[in-house]
Formats: C-alpha cells, structure tokens, sequence
C-alpha cells in the first residue's frame, strides 16, 4: 500500500535532516532484529547438515526415506525413516482434532459471549495451561489419561499415540484460543455493529464477520499450534513409546521423530558413531518437511486474508 | 505513563536477580580446600556421585561439585575434550572413545565404585514363574522371537499374554542386557514397551499379570510390594538378585559395573584427589545408600590401589 | 439480505446449540486444567515449605531442596524476557511495516520464522550446544541457556506481534501520516501502543514454553546435581529438570517433592504473566 510507504513529508523544522539519518538506523536496528531468526536458522541447518551427510553417505538417501522398519539401536540395523513420520503424523492429527476445534471455541467465546469482566478472568487462567511444563503434561497422559480411556472401553496400550496426542491438543488450546482471540477482538466493533443492525444474531456475526475478518490471526494460531504439535518432544518421549512400528491405530505405541531424537540424544550412544548420526538425518527431515508445509501455508493465508479498514 | 506503569515491575526483578546473583563463591575451609570438581555420564552412576557430592561438600564446604546426565556416551565426548574433570560410566569405555581421548592427550584412569544387579522381574500376580535360565530368557528378547503368551516358553505355565517391558534402546542397560543375554549388543526383538524412566516400567509391570520387564535393583528394590525378581538360572541353579549374590559373583550374568573415569590432570588438584579418595573410601557405605550394590573386598583393595598408583 | 435466514425461532435454537459448543470448548481446557492441579497440589501442597526455597537438593527426600533451581529459573526467564521481547518485536516491526512484501529475502523471512517455530525443542539444544557452549566459548553457564530459550520462543513472539500489528487498522497509520509523522513516529506512537495487548499474550505464551523447557537446557549442559546458587557465568540447573530428575527416583518422597516443585513452578509463572496481564489490560482497545 502507496500509504504504509509513505516518505515523510518535507516538514519545515530544523531536525528534519537528523530525523531521517535517525529512521535509516532504525530500520537497520529493526533488520538487525530479523537476522537474528535468519542466523538461527543458518546455525540450525549448518549443525544438522555435516552429521546428516555423513550419514547419507553410508545409507542411502532412499532406503532412509522409504523404508519401513526403523532399528538403527539394533543388531542388526535398519534404517527406514517411514515409521518415525507416521508416528508423528498420528501424534500430530489428534493432538489438531483437540486443539483446534476447542481452541477456537474458546476464542470465540472469549471474543463475543464473555462479558469484559469474564475474559479478564478466564483468559490468563487458560494461558497458565501453556506454562504446565511438558514433563508434567506427559505423566498426565500416561498416569491420568491412559487409564481413563481404558476405563472408557477403548482397549489402549500402556504407551500409545492417543494420550498423547488428546493431552498435547490441550496443551496448546492457550496458544491457538489466546492469538486467535487477539485477532478477534482487534476487529473493529463497526463490522459488529453492522451486522447486528442488519439483524444478524449473534451466532451469525461471531462465525459471519467476526471470524472471516480476523482469519490471519486465527490461521497464524492454527499454524503455530500445528507446529508445535510437530516439534513437540517431552510428551511425547513420556507417554507415547519408543517402539517404532508403522501403524495407523492411535491406540498402540509408537515413537515419534522428536521422541527418536531426545532419547538418542540424551542416552549412552557413543557419539560420532552411525546410530548417534541417525539423530541429524531425522532432524534435517523434520526440518525439511515442516518447511515445506510452512511455505504452503503462508500461500494459503495470503490468499484468504481480507484486509478491513 | 508507559514508565510509570513498567518502573516497579522492573525495580522489583533488579532486586530479585541481584538477590540471587550472590552465589555461593566457595571460600576454601580449614583444609584449604576448593573448587570446583565437574562431573557428567551416566543416568544410572549419576545419583552415585551425586550423593557423594553432597555427603563430600558437607565435610569441605569449600568445594562445589556439579554433576550431569548427558548419558554414557555424552559423557566420555565431554570426557575426552577435557571438558569435564569425572565421568560417570554404565559401561567400559569403547574403542573409538578411547582412541579419542588419546587424540586429545586425555589420560584417563578407570575406577569401579559399585555394581548393579540388573532384575528380571515380574508382576506379584504372577505365580507360576520363580526362575527362567538365560536360554529362555534369550528365547524371550532375542529378535524376531514370537512368543506371545507364557505357555509358548513353558508348557506348564498358564496361557496369560506376555507384555513386555525394558528400557529405550539408547540405555546401557539395554545393551548390556542385550550383550549378556541374546548375546549380542543391540540384539532385542522390537515389539516390547520401551521407556527411559524406570519407574514407568516399574508401573507398567505393577499393572498387567503377565508382564515381564528388566531394570536396575535400585528399582526393585523400591517396589517389592508390587513386583516379583525372577531367578536366574546360568548353569549353577536358580540365583535371585539380593546385594549379597551379586557381590559374591552367584548373581549373573546380570551383575554390571558402574565405573566413574577420572582425568589425570585433574588428579593433580588437592580436592579432585580428595574427592576420588572419599568416593572410593566410603564406596560401600554410598552404594547402600542409593540402593547399588557395593564393591566386594577384592574390587575395593583393586580400587584403592589404582588410586594409589596414579 | 437473503443470507441472514432462518425466523427469530430457529435462529435461537441454533445460537443455543453454538453456544453450547463454546461452553464445551472452554470446559475441556478448564476441566484438564482442574484435574492436573487438584493431582498436583493434593500430592505436593504439604512439601511446599520453607526447605524447598532455602535448601539444595540432598539424597534424604526430607531436607531436599530446590533452591539453585528455583534461582537459575528465575534468572532463565529473567534473560528471555530481556533479549526475546525486544528482538521479536522488532523483528515484527520490520517485517510488518518496513519490509517490501514483494522482495524475495522478505518472504523467505516469513517462512523462516513460521518454520523456526516448528523446530523441535532439542534441536535447538542441538544448535546452543555447537554454537553456543562450544562456538562461541561460552560453556555450559546461565547465559547460554538463557540464550538458546530466548531462540526457542523468538518465534512465538514475533508471529503473535505481527499479528498485533496487523490488526491495527491503516487508517490510523494513515492519519498519523497524514499529521507529518515520520515512518518511525508513526510505528512508536501510534500503532505500537495499540498492538501491546497482542505482544502482551505473545511474551505470556513465549515465557510460559519457556519456563517449562527441560531437553535444550540439558543438551546445552544444565546438571542435574548442584548446590549452589548459579550465576550468570556458572554452571546451572533449573526446575522443570529438577522436576524431571526427583519423578526418575525409586523413592516415591521424591515424586512428592516433584510435585511441590511444580507448584512453586506455577505460582513464578503466574507471577510473571501478571505483569504481562495487567499490561495487556491497561491497554486493551476496541476499536
């Protein structure tokens, strides 16, 4: 937009030349700002990259993302990546099935059905289920939750991607309930008004203008919520196994590839070794993946965004 | 106004940090003794040492030592860039470990300061197992076995599902198990409910008749209420894992050493040498402690010696 | 309007149903938030005592401690909080209102950032560890741990900014410009103040994955055993990995004392959101 770029206007003063000596160091000051997740993922990708091409050098790029029995601890190894994805892959759809749903819910109640006083209240007491620490959340699934849906009938592993995945989608209600809230709120009350003068119920103006006009939020919130389902480790490694087995039933362990890493990571594997190696190529084919969904997303946020004045 | 509103949260955290910015700076005792002594390894040696730590510290409060658990193997690549003064081992240090440390001009000498009785245990609801040789035990783990339920390993006992449980495969446990059992480092069938927290598995045991799990005597020991040790039968009859079969060599092969490496160089520190002294001094009475098993006579004159001789 | 259908009947039954849901909504969050804390303080409210602020952790679960892990927490969070909120800040300023759309290094920033936050959090352990620790030479010390968090929620902050950002309407932009603003006024006096509720939940929700962090911590060499207070440049340790350590013990005292240390965990986390939350208030708009 023409204005956004807007020069500043030849104002008559005396500092005029300083002020735009001063907007030139602050843009930089700001660039500087943005480096600084440029650098860290420079750093990312230089501390995988050496290790995981080592190791692609001695297993074969395809064998690694085709194959479907991931021993690399066992005698003898395999080292097929295909078990660890769809482990995640599990993992990850219920822990959305959870947080999505019920996370916008959440928001907009907060948004358009709480009272001011309500939300002051209950929005902070939901954001302090973000600051449970993983390791608490973990035992939860696997002392709470797993017994609980056993209770219920469903015939559950002691370590199963269920648990796991229901208990990590409520971790991240906060994140995808509070941004999405952001968003809703930052709406302007116009729109509402609008609406409501045109006769709209309230259910109409909440899912009608309300939650198409704050869809970049709310799309962001999904997208961080989905990305930390992915990358999540501790809930995983305590309450979804480490038995590596391909499988679509949420109801058996499995192990994810974030789980893979933190175990190998922190235990007794001589270092430079090929199994410790395995630790690298699977971070670099997370990396990898996540990337590559993130760059569909943003296409997709762009598309459906609509700016309102 | 944005200042106003930000000036006493931020006063109050200044005051905080500063608060705890006084760290203890370690003034040396009447022995002139200080420090700092930084130890990293095992999981499993680390409440060993760390124990020790805090027994040593009490006697010299002017040595600080740190303990970590980066694992066996973080451990000795900490070790053997001279990172770390001590490191705590499940297992004997490797060959590719060893010839790293000689790159790097890293002598190193090997002390054992107690054993572990690794337990095959299984749920109290089980009472038609007491004792199981190494043989089935390797009919059970080795890989691609199929037994499924007891009655497949034994005739006689009962057709209850067999649910297993052991450690991740990145534990030393698992690959001495693994080594002493099957045979081979790293041989284990992979259907078995694996975790790195020993009290998971104590509580999946504890939970289903018919499970099967193996992991440190600490652990057992702990929970006799819920849990059973099988017997192991190598050849010379049935021996169930007590402190006393594992010090007198009747217990195994599931009996291990729990090593700690320490670095010459630091040797040469007055309270490096202290400390390893009092580690291999009161070795017995810190193993009873956290529930390992001490040294025999003989491992502790072995042990002593070593010391003397660096 | 054809679309605003259904009578004044059928459109209460559905806005019932609707709100219904929402309520449901809400209740998972607050029931799963209920039943971790009743299970948290009915085991460790008794053990949250004077010992475990002023004492170190001891192998005797009855005279343990977790005082050098409450202080390195403190100062953890102390680090992020300074260096993540301004950094992720101005990076979304940049991004938001300096940065041309169409420039491709502009949006291969926006899919960085969004990748970043996907990035497990041992891999950022990984990073710290061969940069940080090792690279930089900074050993296994506070500031480096301080560090590597600040990376791990930079993400979180920056996307929850943008956000805020852009849910100012241009129209204020415009107006100030419109006065002789120059770029940099209008971003500081005018559409930064309005985007602080938003920054506000992004540094709530930034430091609370942050206290709770335990693998990048240990890869970037927290211990598990120290007894001393930790300083900016020594060795640490911190409450969720002693958390971690005490559930790994046999002794079931210790699984109590975890428990307490949770609590402790929790009332410095809301503590610290506090500020954020009343920040956030003070400057809440409808616009």
């Amino acid at each position: 937009m023409a204005t956004r770029e807007a020069t500043a206007p030849r104002a008559p003063t005396l500092r005029a030349s300083r002020r735009y000596v001063g907007e030139t160091l602050i843009k930089a000051a700001l660039g500087l700002c943005a480096l600084v997740s440029i650098l860290t993922t420079v750093g990312i990708v230089v501390a995988l990259l050496e290790p995981a091409l080592e190791f692609f050098r001695e297993i074969s790029v395809i064998d690694f993302l085709t194959g479907t029995n991931w021993a690399p601890l066992f005698e003898p190894a395999h080292f097929g990546v295909v078990p660890l994805l769809v482990g995640t892959l599990l993992v990850t759809v219920w822990a959305c099935i959870v947080c999505i749903p019920f996370g916008l819910g959440s928001a907009i109640y907060l948004s358009e059905y709480a009272r001011p006083g309500t939300r002051k209240v209950l929005k902070p007491a939901l954001e302090l289920l973000a600051g449970i620490p993983t390791v608490v959340f973990g035992y939860f699934a696997l002392t709470f939750v797993t017994p609980l849906l056993r209770d219920i009938g469903l015939n559950v592993e002691i370590f199963n991607a269920l648990s796991a995945g229901l208990v990590m989608g409520v971790m991240l209600i906060p994140t995808v309930a509070s941004l999405s809230e952001d968003a809703m709120t930052a709406v302007p009350q116009n729109l509402r008004d609008g609406a409501y003068a045109l006769g709209a119920t309230r259910l109409q103006v909440a899912t009608r203008t309300v939650v198409p006009a704050a869809v970049s939020g709310i799309v962001a919130s999904f997208v961080l919520g989905i990305s930390r389902a992915v990358g999540e480790t501790m809930i995983v490694l305590i309450a979804a196994g480490q038995q590596p087995q391909l499988t679509f039933d949420p109801r058996v362990g499995i192990e994810t590839m974030t789980a893979f890493i933190a175990a190998t990571g922190a235990g007794d594997v001589p270092r430079g070794t090929i199994e410790y190696k395995t630790i690298f190529a699977v971070g670099i084919t997370l990396f990898a993946i996540t990337l590559v969904l993130n760059m569909f997303s943003i296409r997709l946020v762009r598309r459906f965004r609509e700016v309102y004045e | 106004m944005k200042l106003r509103v930000a000036a006493p949260f931020a006063l109050v955290a200044c005051a905080c940090l500063l608060a705890t910015a006084c760290g203890g700076s370690g003034n040396s005792d009447e022995n002139g003794l200080s420090g700092r002594i930084e130890a990293d390894g095992s999981s499993t040696v680390g409440p060993l040492t760390s124990y020790a730590a805090e027994a040593f510290q009490k006697l010299h409060s002017g040595v600080q030592v740190t303990v970590g658990i980066s694992g066996t193997g973080g451990g000795f690549e900490r070790f053997c860039s001279g990172e770390t003064d001590l490191s705590n081992a499940s297992r004997p240090i490797e060959a590719d470990e060893e010839a790293a440390c000689r790159k790097a001009g890293i002598e190193y000498v090997e002390l054992q300061i107690a054993n572990d009785a690794l337990s095959v245990v299984v749920n109290t609801g089980n009472d038609w197992a007491t004792c199981l040789t190494v043989d089935q035990l390797k009919q059970i783990w080795e890989p691609g076995s199929k037994i499924e339920r007891w009655k497949e390993l034994d005739a006689s006992f009962p057709d209850d599902d067999l649910v297993l449980f052991g450690p991740g495969t990145d534990s030393g446990t698992f690959d001495f198990f693994t080594k002493e059992v099957v045979g081979d480092e790293g041989a284990s069938r992979s259907d078995y409910q694996a975790s790195e927290n020993d009290n998971v598995l104590v509580n999946g045991v504890k939970g289903q008749k018919g499970a099967l799990g193996y992991f440190g005597f600490s652990y057992y020991d702990q929970n006799r209420s819920g849990l059973k040790a099988l017997a192991i039968d190598s050849g010379g009859g049935c021996v169930g894992p007590s402190v006393e079969t594992a010090q007198d060599g009747t217990y195994t092969p599931l009996s291990r050493p729990l090593l700690v490496y320490a670095k010459r160089t630091a040797f040469e520190r007055p309270e490096v040498q202290a400390f390893l002294r009092y580690l291999v001094d009161e070795s017995r009475a810190i193993a009873a402690a956290t529930l390992f098993v001490p040294l025999t006579d003989e491992q502790l004159t072995a042990a002593r010696k070593r010391l003397e001789d660096t | 309007m054809s679309r605003l259908e259904g009578s004044r009947r059928t459109g209460r039954g559905r806005g019932l149903a609707f709100q219904l849901a929402l309520w449901l909504s809400l209740a998972v969050g607050f029931l799963t938030l209920g039943a971790l804390l009743v299970q948290v303080f009915t085991k460790g409210f008794a053990r949250v005592d004077g010992k475990l602020f002023t004492d170190p952790p001891s192998f005797d679960p009855l005279i343990a401690g977790a005082r050098p892990a409450i202080f390195a927490t403190l100062w953890l969070m102390g680090l992020v909080f300074l260096f993540a909120v301004p950094v992720g800040i101005g990076t979304a300023i940049y991004l938001e209102e300096y940065a041309r759309k169409d420039r491709w290094y502009n949006r291969l920033l926006e899919v960085n950032i969004q990748n970043l936050a996907a990035v497990p959090s041992i891999v950022y352990g990984i990073l710290g560890l061969a940069f940080l620790v090792r690279g930089l030479g900074l050993g296994r010390v506070v500031l480096a741990g301080g560090m590597i968090l600040t990376l791990l929620v930079l993400p979180t902050v920056i996307i929850a900014a943008r956000e805020a950002l852009r849910a100012v309407p241009g129209s204020i932009r415009e107006g100030a410009v419109a006065l002789g603003a120059t770029q940099w006024q209008v971003v500081w006096r005018q559409v930064l103040p309005a985007a602080v509720p938003g920054i506000a939940t992004g540094s709530i929700l930034a430091l609370s994955r942050a206290i709770g962090e335990t693998a990048p911590l240990i890869m970037v060499g927290a211990v598990t055993y120290i007894s001393f207070n930790p300083s900016l440049l020594g060795p640490f340790t911190a409450l969720p990995i002693q958390i971690y350590t005490w559930t790994n013990q046999p002794q079931e005292e210790f699984r109590v004392l975890a428990a307490a240390a949770i609590i402790v965990l929790l009332v410095i986390l809301l503590v610290m959101n506090s500020f954020a939350i009343v920040i956030r208030n003070r400057y809440q708009k409808r616009w």
